[in-house]
């Protein structure tokens, strides 16, 4: 086959874009959004948590969570000044209506924690799977197929944060799925679409634009039981090392 | 040796002897054969795309429909409270933080008309005195800031601050 260099010009960059949709893989839905280019992750900043619950509520909304199971829930620290290692954790229905109040000039330090799947890179969760049906999807969300799970619950003991549940109807286990359905629309997740604080803010470290990486050197940023290496992807700025 | 295979009856003992391992190892590869078809006919074809999971299930969990539209979508049709919403304090606050999730009003607007949430209920849920609140969020007690009161008697609930606010009752930040 002879191609002239005209030819070539033309070929060139329709190749480029047959290319990019063989890049795309699935989600077929979102022909532009290429796994490839993505590896989510979550900011969760503390000092602006106020505890409203909206997170809680935008989630259960979104991804139609059963009454009583939480993909993501707010926990409220009660730091003592004099055990420090012990702090009263409360989250009464997973702070989906708030918390009480406290009344100023209460001993020790309050602050709010919201918890959710750490989309762990090296997750134990995906590990113990016997059947393949969790996994860390090349956009790094680990995330379940419902048609493959069979509900032995291996997962919802290995998880080291407590994200996962079994679903009351379906019987298979459930979790986060950081939004899959919307990040890979060009949508933010539902919690931080909600958060009226900006204490939750979606983050893609492959993005070289996106403000996460400022931030991680600009603030001291942790992750919750980092000592299990699970290579989590929640960061949390300004948490208080009683945080469990 | 020699003598032992000289008539050739051993030999063929030993292949009597051996033939039915011969019968197993054909058993086998036909079992094998089976499980082999079976397999490919029960695996689903993206299983192993990407490792070891279902390939196509990162499209069945994409296919779920979103319910809340996002900011940019609301703002695309009210341009006039984008506007008084970039001026004030609530800036940041998505719609939908507030008026919930609307991607059914935003997929056919005439579909339905979005409910104004209550103000009383929907202020004090962020904005209610607490310790346990960051000290620079404004914070008050609804009973003795209002009395009850709807705030938007008195805030514009887009861009809620005052110019010259009234002397009492300020809201600055910190539990009062």
């Amino acid at each position: 086959m002879n191609i002239s260099r005209r030819h070539l010009l033309v070929l060139l960059p329709a190749a480029a874009v047959a290319w990019k949709f063989v890049q795309a893989g699935t989600p077929e839905a979102s022909p532009n959004y290429a796994m490839g280019d993505h590896w989510w992750g979550m900011l969760i900043d503390i000092p602006k948590c106020i505890g409203c619950g909206n997170c809680v509520r935008a989630c259960q909304t979104e991804n139609d969570v059963p009454d009583g199971f939480f993909r993501t829930w707010v926990e409220r620290y009660h730091r003592s000044d004099f055990h420090l290692e012990n702090p009263e954790v409360i989250s009464p229905d997973g702070g989906k209506e708030g918390f009480p109040s406290v009344k100023e000039g209460e001993e020790g330090k309050y602050f709010f924690v919201p918890k959710m799947c750490n989309h762990c890179a090296d997750s134990p969760c995906t590990q113990v799977c016997p059947v393949g049906a969790t996994f860390v999807s090349p956009d790094g969300v680990v995330l379940i197929d419902p048609k493959y799970c069979l509900g032995c619950a291996y997962c919802v003991q290995a998880c080291p944060y407590g994200c996962r549940y079994i679903h009351p109807e379906k019987k298979v286990a459930d979790k986060c799925t950081l939004c899959y359905h919307r990040i890979t629309k060009g949508l933010t997740t539902a919690c931080c679409e909600a958060c009226p604080t900006g204490a939750r803010q979606l983050a893609d470290l492959k993005n070289p634009k996106d403000p996460i990486h400022e931030f991680l050197k600009t603030h001291t940023v942790q992750v919750l039981k980092p000592q299990m290496a699970t290579g989590a992807k929640a960061f949390y700025n300004g948490l208080d090392g009683s945080v469990r | 040796m020699a003598k032992y295979f000289e008539d050739g009856r051993a030999e063929r003992r030993f292949m009597k002897d051996a033939a039915h391992l011969f019968r197993f190892a054909g058993l086998f590869l036909i079992a094998f054969l089976v499980f082999w078809v079976i397999r490919g006919y029960v695996v689903p074809k993206s299983f192993g795309q990407y490792g070891h999971y279902r390939g196509s299930a990162l499209g069945d969990i994409a296919a779920h429909p979103a319910k809340f539209a996002g900011h940019d979508t609301c703002e695309a049709c009210h341009t006039d409270i984008a506007d008084t919403k970039t001026k004030g304090k609530h800036a940041h606050v998505n719609c939908e933080a507030c008026h919930g999730a609307l991607a059914v009003h935003a997929n056919d607007p005439t579909s339905m008309t979005p409910v104004k949430p209550d103000t009383a209920v929907l202020c004090a849920r962020c904005h209610t005195a607490s310790a346990a609140k960051p000290k620079d969020f404004p914070q008050v007690d609804p009973a003795d800031h209002s009395g009850g009161v709807p705030c938007q008697t008195c805030h514009d609930p887009h861009s809620p601050a005052f110019e010259a606010g009234p002397a009492t009752a300020t809201a600055a930040g910190g539990a009062k």
